[in-house]
């Protein structure tokens, strides 16, 4: 099969690669580029895990193909923090709120959540809950995930 | 610095192997559709395609991406006040958009409840109409708001009534030459009422059933027009014609609104059932949608100050 050679930035970070036509983009941030922090869930757009943002705006890097990301600008949970004792905000409010258990979902999550705050800094419970609509998790129960949208809000700039 | 791939490897895909071209343009893609023929499948915002190939129930030869022809991204007015939308126009943009709200307001109701933001940032409207999932919510909005679809092809271009664009399952008016480059939806009267319903088990997830609603009263506060069309309710979206009839040229009391609620649910949908909702459940679900749409459009209707 035909490959397609790609250039594309992830965390501020061009990669250069040649792809299959069929490889998903989740597969290839994990796989090919080694950023196993966006997790493989469904496979199908219906858990969320695999999130990421697209010039800024989340989609589900598993109903994307790589060689469709071509030029663009993505942003991956690892982006997030510098290290471990410099957690992103939303990081740390899910830290202090027990917003993950075995932190499956939780990198599906935190790339929903941040552009939805930095678009809605003061957001109702109801918005949080609708903004994370279409992201599953099977453990720790949404109500923490809430409380910790609830407080990086709280800490955020209006 | 610039990295080449960390991890060459050779993981199992899930999509099985296709040849890629990204179209540059409509008639670009056109050509690309004759030349590769039934094999090729367009790829739009990909959001129900993509899934179908990961797992292979779809396996197209050949993919033509239309996500590079910016051309078909776009949200206009017409000199007629019309709302003008290119196919390839996201989801998201439609759900964020003044012009929406206040020329297509039954399409800006429906937006939140396509999927999940994340599926909104990519899918478009173009390919939720061109798919033609009858669980759908795009289908019957489009229908119940009058709009009509544009076509192009190898002989030009062509206008389908949204009523005529849709043949059942997966299925369209669309030739196989042809594609969807931009829908239509007609500017509303002062006397226009609308709302959209649908019950889901889960936000986001498929509706067990929905409706969509447009009125029109006349100056005398009679019903002038009316268009009732329904999701997951058949093999396509489902216009309810008598229902609509029965509202015609009288006043909307809620006798009435429940009678044409009634003959709808119980004789105009073509429900399936599912594991979620019995047939039952389901003309349940449509009969109180219908209701309660209806009471809402007339009252938007009544005091509509555009």
């Amino acid at each position: 099969m035909e490959t397609h050679a790609i250039t594309l930035t992830v965390n501020d970070q061009t990669y250069r690669g040649e792809v299959e036509p069929r490889m998903l983009l989740s597969d290839y941030l994990r796989h090919e580029l080694g950023l196993t922090g966006t997790h493989v869930g469904c496979e199908h757009g219906v858990c969320g895990a695999c999130t990421v943002l697209l010039d800024g705006q989340p989609v589900r890097s598993c109903l994307m193909f790589a060689v469709q990301a071509e030029g663009y600008e993505l942003s991956t949970v690892e982006g997030l923090a510098s290290s471990a004792e410099d957690l992103h905000p939303l990081q740390q409010a899910f830290w202090e709120a027990h917003g993950l258990q075995c932190g499956f979902c939780t990198p599906g999550f935190l790339m929903t959540l941040v552009p939805f705050l930095a678009e809605n800094p003061q957001p109702t419970e109801r918005e949080i809950r609708e903004a994370i609509s279409g992201n599953l998790c099977r453990c720790t129960g949404y109500q923490n995930i809430v409380a910790a949208a609830l407080l990086a809000a709280e800490g955020m700039p209006e | 610095m610039v990295l080449y791939n960390a991890y060459p490897s050779d993981p199992a895909m899930k999509p099985p192997p296709f040849e890629y071209i990204a179209a540059e343009s409509v008639e670009h893609t056109l050509e690309l559709m004759e030349e590769h023929g039934d094999g090729a499948k367009l790829l739009a915002g990909g959001q129900s395609l993509i899934p179908a190939m990961n797992f292979r129930v779809l396996q197209p030869t050949v993919l033509i991406d239309l996500n590079r022809i910016e051309d078909l991204e776009y949200i206009q007015h017409a000199d007629d006040g019309a709302l003008v939308v290119g196919a390839m126009t996201r989801q998201r943009d439609l759900e964020k958009s003044r012009d929406v709200e206040r020329v297509a307001p039954l399409l800006y109701e429906a937006m939140p409840h396509i999927a999940h933001p994340q599926i909104r940032t990519r899918g478009t409207i173009g390919g939720s109409l061109a798919h033609a999932d009858p669980a759908a919510e795009l289908p019957a909005v489009s229908i119940a708001a009058g709009a009509s679809m544009k076509a192009s092809g190898p002989e030009g271009d062509r206008w389908i009534e949204a009523k005529d664009f849709f043949e059942g399952m997966f299925s369209t008016a669309l030739g196989s030459d042809e594609m969807l480059v931009e829908v239509t939806f007609p500017a509303k009267t002062s006397r226009t009422g609308w709302r959209f319903e649908e019950t889901s088990r889960r936000r986001g997830d498929y509706a067990m059933m929905g409706v969509a609603v447009e009125v029109e009263l006349d100056d005398g506060g009679a019903c002038k027009e009316a268009r009732l069309v329904y999701l997951n309710a058949g093999d396509g979206p489902i216009e309810a014609e008598k229902a609509a009839a029965m509202l015609r040229g009288e006043r909307p009391t809620p006798k009435l609104i429940a009678a044409a609620a009634a003959q709808a649910a119980d004789h105009e949908i073509d429900p399936m059932g599912n594991v979620h909702a019995s047939i039952d459940f389901q003309r349940h679900l449509a009969r109180v949608q219908t209701e309660r749409a209806l009471v809402k459009a007339f009252d938007r209707a009544a005091n509509s100050k555009a």
